[in-house]
C-alpha cells in the first residue's frame, strides 16, 4: 500500500513539476522545477523497481548509515563554502576577481549569500544533523525513531541547500539576511525541518535512559525554536505561483525586528545551541571524564535559551525601532555573557586533571581552542551590542571579524574535533588514518583565524573612526572611497588567512578520506599520546 | 488603550517578571537537596552504551555486550 503512495505521489510530482517548468516566470523556478522534476522522476523509477522487493527484518542496531553520509556532507560543503568564502575575500581586495563573463553569477553579490549559507547551513546544518543523530542515539540508548525518516531529512535537507545555493546564483532571493531563499525554498525546508524535530523526539521518547542527556536539550532547543523563527520570518505571499518572487507579510520596522530576531537566534540557537549540543558530547567523551558540573550545564542551558531570544533588537541601534526595544536587546545581550562564559568554563574544566591531554591530543587541542573561541566571541558580542560601542563598530568590518572568529573559531573548530571523533568510530577502524595531519590541520586553521579576526578588527575600527572624522568646521574628512582605498592591505591578510583556513579543511578531508576508505590501517590509536610539535 | 501599548506594558512588566520567576526556579531546581547522585549518573550516560542500543526481549531489556 505505501509502496504504491509513493509511486502515484513521485509521479503527480514529476507531473507538476514538469508543468511548474514549463510555465515558469524566472529562470531560477524554471531550473528549480527542472531539478525536482528529475530528482522525482528517478525516485519514481527507483519505487516501481524496488516495489515488490521483500521488507528485510527491522535493523536493531544504532542507524549510522545516514550519519554516514552527514559526515562526508559537512566536509564537502564545509570545503565549498570555505572556498566560495576565500574567493570572494580576494574579490573584494582585487575586484578585477568580479570577471565580466560571469557578470550576473559569478560576481561578490550573488556569491556572498552563497558563501553564508553553504558555510552555515550546509556545513554547520549537516554537522549538526549528523552529530544530533549520533548522540541522540548513544545518549538514549536506542535506535533513531521512524525509520526511513531520518534518510528524508538528510536528502531532503541537501536538496534545500541545493535549491537555495543555485537560486543565489540566479538572483532568486528574499533579501533577508541569512534567510535569502524563496518562498517554494522556505516550504520545502519546513516540511524537512518538522520530520527532523520528530525523529529527534520520537527517538527521545523512546529512550531507554531515565534522564535526558543535556546535549539533546541544547538540540531539542535549537531544533524546535529555528521551526520557529524560520516559519515566522518566512511569512510571505508569493506574486505568482509559477515565479520564485515573494512579497513579504511584515514592513518597515516590524520587518527589520522580525528579521534580526530571526537573525540573531540564528546564531543563538543554530550556531550556539545546537553545537554547544556537540560539546557536551564530544568534549568529555574525547577527554574520557564526565562533563565537570552537570548543575552547571543545567542552569548554563536554561539561562543561554531564556536570554538569546530577546538580543535581536541590538542589530538595530539608532533606527526607526524604538529606544526601549534596542536597551532591551542591548542589556539581554550584556546579562548573555555570564551563561555563555558558564559554558565555556564548564567545557575547559572538564580537562582538570586531564590538562597533559592538549599537549598530546590534538583533537583535545581543537575543542579547546573552539571553547576559547567561544569566550572570546561571546565577550566580544556583548561588548559590540552597547550603543556607543556599536555606533563605531556597525557597518564596518569589525562586525565580519566577530562573525568569523565565532564561525571559524567556534563553530568550525568543535565540527572538526566531532568529523575527527566520529569518522573513526562510523567506519570502525582503530583511529584516524594520521593524527600529524590533524595537527598540521589545527596550525593551519588556528593562524588562518588569527590573521582573519586581527586584518578585520584593524580594518574595521580604523574606517569607522575614518568614517566618523570631522575637521574644525564640522564637514566629513574622509569620503567612502578613502576608507575602501586605505584597507587594502587588511583584505589581503583576510584573504590568506582564508587561504590558511581553507588549506587545513583540504587536509582534514584527506584525512578523514583515507581513515574512512584508506587501505592502509592506522598506525596509532586515537588515544595514544604524540608530543604537540 | 490600543493593542501596542498594552503588549508593550505587559510584555516588560507581569512577563518579564513570570519568566523571570522561571529562570530563578530552575536555578534553584538544580541545585535541590538529593539532585547530587541523579546529576552524576545523567553525566554518566555518555560512556554506557556506545556500542548498541538496549533491546527489549522477553526476559526484560537487554543491553550491549
Amino acid at each position: 500500500m505505501w509502496n504504491w503512495f509513493k509511486i502515484v505521489a513521485f509521479g503527480i510530482v514529476t507531473l507538476l513539476a514538469a508543468v511548474a517548468a514549463s510555465w515558469a516566470r524566472d529562470i531560477a523556478y524554471q531550473i528549480h522545477a527542472i531539478i525536482i522534476m528529475i530528482i522525482s522522476a528517478g525516485m519514481f523509477v527507483w519505487s516501481v523497481r524496488t516495489a515488490d522487493d521483500i521488507n528485510p527484518p527491522e535493523p536493531t542496531g544504532y542507524m549510522d548509515g545516514v550519519i554516514r553520509y552527514g559526515v562526508v556532507a559537512t566536509a564537502f560543503w564545509g570545503l565549498t563554502g570555505f572556498l566560495v568564502g576565500t574567493f570572494i575575500a580576494f574579490q573584494l581586495a582585487f575586484p578585477s576577481l568580479n570577471f565580466e563573463f560571469l557578470q550576473g553569477y559569478g560576481n561578490f553579490g550573488r556569491l556572498r549569500p552563497l558563501h553564508t549559507s553553504a558555510v552555515i547551513f550546509a556545513f554547520g546544518g549537516n554537522a549538526l544533523i549528523c552529530t544530533s543523530f549520533y548522540i541522540v542515539q548513544r545518549t538514549c540508548a536506542a535506535r533513531l525513531w521512524g525509520g526511513n525518516t531520518a534518510w528524508f531529512v538528510f536528502w531532503g535537507y541537501n536538496l534545500f541547500i541545493v535549491l537555495a545555493a543555485t537560486g543565489y546564483l540566479m538572483g532568486s532571493t528574499q533579501s533577508k539576511e541569512y534567510a535569502e531563499p524563496e518562498w517554494y525554498v522556505d516550504i520545502w525546508l519546513t516540511i524537512v525541518w518538522v520530520a527532523y524535530l520528530v525523529v529527534f523526539m520520537g527517538t527521545i521518547v523512546k529512550r531507554k535512559e531515565p534522564h535526558i542527556y543535556v546535549a539533546n536539550w541544547f538540540f531539542l532547543a535549537f531544533i524546535v525554536t529555528v521551526a520557529m523563527l524560520h516559519i515566522v520570518n518566512n511569512l510571505s505571499v508569493p506574486v505568482s505561483i509559477f515565479g520564485s518572487k515573494s512579497v513579504q507579510v511584515f514592513a518597515g520596522v516590524q520587518d527589520a525586528m522580525t528579521q534580526w530576531w530571526y537573525g540573531h537566534n540564528a546564531v543563538g540557537f543554530f550556531l550556539t545551541a545546537g553545537f554547544l549540543g556537540m560539546m557536551y558530547y564530544f568534549v568529555p567523551k574525547q577527554a574520557g571524564k564526565p562533563v565537570f558540573s552537570y548543575k552547571l550545564s543545567i542552569v548554563h542551558f536554561w539561562s543561554l535559551i531564556f536570554l538569546y531570544i530577546w538580543a535581536g533588537p541590538h542589530h538595530l541601534h539608532y533606527t526607526a525601532l524604538p529606544d526601549w526595544a534596542t536597551t532591551l536587546g542591548m542589556v539581554f545581550s550584556i546579562v548573555l555573557w555570564m551563561p555563555s562564559w558558564g559554558g565555556m568554563i564548564n567545557g575547559l574544566m572538564t580537562l582538570s586533571g586531564a590538562w597533559d591531554k592538549i599537549r598530546t591530543d590534538p583533537i583535545i587541542r581543537m575543542m579547546v581552542i573552539s571553547l576559547g573561541f567561544y569566550g572570546m566571541s561571546t565577550f566580544e558580542g556583548p561588548m559590540m551590542s552597547i550603543r556607543a560601542v556599536n555606533s563605531l563598530s556597525h557597518y564596518t568590518d569589525w562586525t565580519i571579524g566577530h562573525v568569523h572568529s565565532g564561525a571559524l573559531g567556534w563553530n568550525g573548530m568543535i565540527t572538526f574535533a566531532a568529523l575527527y571523533f566520529m569518522t573513526p568510530k562510523l567506519w570502525n577502524r582503530a583511529g584516524l588514518y594520521s593524527l600529524r595531519l590533524v595537527n598540521y590541520h589545527f596550525w593551519l586553521a588556528t593562524i588562518g583565524i588569527i590573521l582573519y579576526a586581527s586584518s578585520m578588527w584593524v580594518t574595521g575600527i580604523m574606517e569607522g573612526l575614518m568614517w566618523r572624522e570631522v575637521d574644525a568646521q564640522g564637514f566629513l574628512v574622509n569620503s567612502f572611497a578613502d576608507t575602501v582605498e586605505a584597507k587594502f592591505p587588511m583584505y589581503v591578510v583576510r584573504g590568506l588567512g582564508g587561504a590558511l583556513y581553507l588549506t587545513g579543511a583540504i587536509i582534514m578531508c584527506y584525512n578523514l578520506w583515507m581513515t574512512a576508505f584508506g587501505k592502509q590501517q592506522p598506525a596509532a590509536h586515537s588515544t595514544a599520546a604524540i608530543p604537540a610539535e | 488603550m490600543d493593542t501596542y501599548s498594552f503588549l508593550r506594558e505587559l510584555a516588560d512588566s507581569w512577563a518579564l517578571l513570570a519568566l523571570f520567576a522561571f529562570l530563578a526556579f530552575v536555578w534553584f531546581w538544580a541545585f535541590r537537596p538529593g539532585s547530587r547522585d541523579l546529576h552524576a549518573d545523567a553525566a554518566d550516560v555518555i560512556f554506557r552504551h556506545e556500542d548498541g542500543p538496549i533491546v527489549d526481549t522477553d526476559k526484560g531489556p537487554e543491553g550491549q555486550k
